[in-house]
């Protein structure tokens, strides 16, 4: 039994480690996990096609909770070793099958680079582009409440400060994060800036700097891939047409109204 | 000109940078901001770091923010002991794991906390309503389970037999409740054990020293507070409080 992957592509982190394997070539057996399916059993939405079909296992949500006691994915179990946490899995991954150098430089300024963008992250862009798809889809799909405009706004401003962080900080006048090649760095961050576009809130549109060093980002890890591991985030709208349990909605509702408060 | 190290100690970044560079013999400048001041605010700070927080460090030309990574950069360029972050690729794993997943956990929580028990109430003039201070204990509570079920269980620190980085930052900011007036470790003996032996493996003396402010925080008043700073702060604590 050799390495395995526990990823559903909705989700972000799941997105990055799925990318860096295949473009890695790391040989690794996707054990699909499908969120709304297992914690709101809503029916599934139009798996993505490409080249490679992930196989749906329903005992694969047991299999990621046993990996990780917490969020189920993203999740890596390596023989008896299992992992959470997506820079931690990321990071094991590259020491493991030895990744180029550029992802994780050895250099250890550029390295620290990395390190400060993995770490920023986690309270700035992360903090804030998940929520575009929580206020966009989620909410008003399970409450059936429509969009809250002003909470949406308020997340839009959240998310603009990080971006111009991002830009004068991190990115500057650079090709990548580190310099002139892609790093463990620009992968996470991009696709958590694919998540608003996914539902509709284009952040690159008015960000040239941005949007180019987004095409040098799908270049890099190659834009098939790039574009297979979101599918399901682009096409999410299909979400809206899930059939929602009512007893659910009700069970749920309450918890969702609390996020938008 | 060495190492430069900008630090606040009422910070839980900084105490963790501040003791690891310590413990290890890391020789460096200690340069201080003060953050009631408003110091992180100064143009002369935004050259070491445009994002305006402590801590951050400047080597030569060369500038840094955020504490973890700061921590394995002193790590690496000063060759710390390994244990600190083993090579063994698992065990480093396990580091990596829990410094990512306290982010918003344990650090986020327990911010929170000290937030809105000491910083806001001191700002704003207005005490804290219980259940406001109930609700964000027991979000503290949650995580704190999940830091002893997860990442702690049996062992006698996160990676094993010995103490990383991962404890050092957990510790640090399981601090910042205990100076706010919540004694955390108290109900929690496997805790408290771990405590204990993550201060003695960096040095009871320097953990006191590193923790001297913090735990004396409520001696705080409104006036140490630069005057042009408090609706600026009011302002930014009112909209993390409404965060996370």
């Amino acid at each position: 039994m050799g390495l395995e992957l526990y990823l559903d592509l909705l989700s972000q982190p799941c997105r990055s480690i799925y990318i860096f394997a295949r473009s890695n070539n790391i040989p690794f057996e996707f054990k699909q996990v499908e969120l709304f399916k297992d914690s709101v059993l809503g029916k599934k939405p139009a798996a993505g096609s490409g080249a490679e079909q992930p196989r749906t296992g329903p005992s694969n949500s047991e299999g990621a909770s046993k990996v990780s006691l917490l969020k189920k994915v993203p999740a890596l179990k390596d023989g008896d070793f299992t992992l959470a946490e997506c820079t931690a899995i990321l990071l094991y991954l590259s020491r493991k099958y030895k990744t180029p150098d550029h992802w994780y430089p050895s250099d250890i300024q550029k390295r620290a680079q990395v390190d400060e963008y993995l770490s920023w992250h986690h309270a700035n862009i992360r903090a804030n582009a998940p929520k575009t798809m929580w206020i966009k889809v989620l909410i008003p799909l399970f409450t059936g409440q429509p969009l809250p405009s002003e909470k949406l706004q308020e997340v839009m401003e959240g998310l603009s400060t990080s971006l111009k962080q991002f830009e004068e900080r991190f990115l500057q006048d650079k090709a990548f994060i580190i310099g002139s090649e892609i790093s463990l760095a620009d992968l996470v961050a991009i696709v958590e800036l694919m998540q608003p576009v996914g539902v509709g809130c284009d952040i690159f549109e008015d960000r040239p700097r941005l949007m180019e060093w987004r095409r040098r980002v799908e270049d890099a890890v190659g834009k098939e891939l790039f574009f297979q591991a979101h599918e399901m985030i682009l096409n999410i709208k299909e979400l809206s047409n899930i059939q929602i349990d009512p007893q659910l909605k009700e069970h749920l509702a309450p918890m969702l109204m609390k996020m938008l408060k | 000109m060495g190492l430069e190290l900008y630090l606040d100690l009422l910070s839980q970044p900084c105490r963790a940078l501040y003791i690891f560079a310590r413990s290890n013999g890391i020789p460096f400048e200690f340069k201080q901001v003060e953050l009631m001041k408003g110091q992180h605010r100064t143009e002369e700070f935004q050259k070491v770091n445009v994002l305006m927080k402590v801590p951050a460090l400047r080597d030569g030309s060369f500038t840094l923010a955020e504490s973890i990574a700061i921590l394995l950069y002193l790590a690496r360029k000063f060759k710390t002991p390994d244990h600190w972050y083993p090579s063994d690729l698992q065990k480093r794993a396990r580091v990596d794991e829990y410094l990512s997943w306290q982010h918003v956990n344990i650090r986020g929580k327990g911010s929170k906390l000290f937030l809105m028990k000491v910083l806001l109430p001191l700002l704003t003039g207005q005490p804290l309503p219980p259940e406001k201070l109930e609700s964000v204990t027991e979000e503290l509570n949650v995580v704190l389970k999940q830091f002893e079920e997860k990442f702690l269980q049996d062992k006698p620190f996160i990676a094993g037999s010995e103490v990383s980085l991962a404890d050092l930052v957990a510790l640090v900011e399981l601090m910042q409740p205990v100076g706010a007036g919540y004694n955390l470790f108290e109900e929690r003996p496997k805790l408290a054990e771990w405590r204990r032996r993550v201060e003695e493996a960096v040095g009871k003396q320097l953990f006191q020293e590193a923790h001297e402010g913090i735990l004396n925080v409520k001696n705080l008043t409104a006036d140490k507070i630069a005057p042009e700073l408090l609706e600026h702060f009011k302002h930014q604590l009112l909209k993390q409080a409404s965060q996370n």
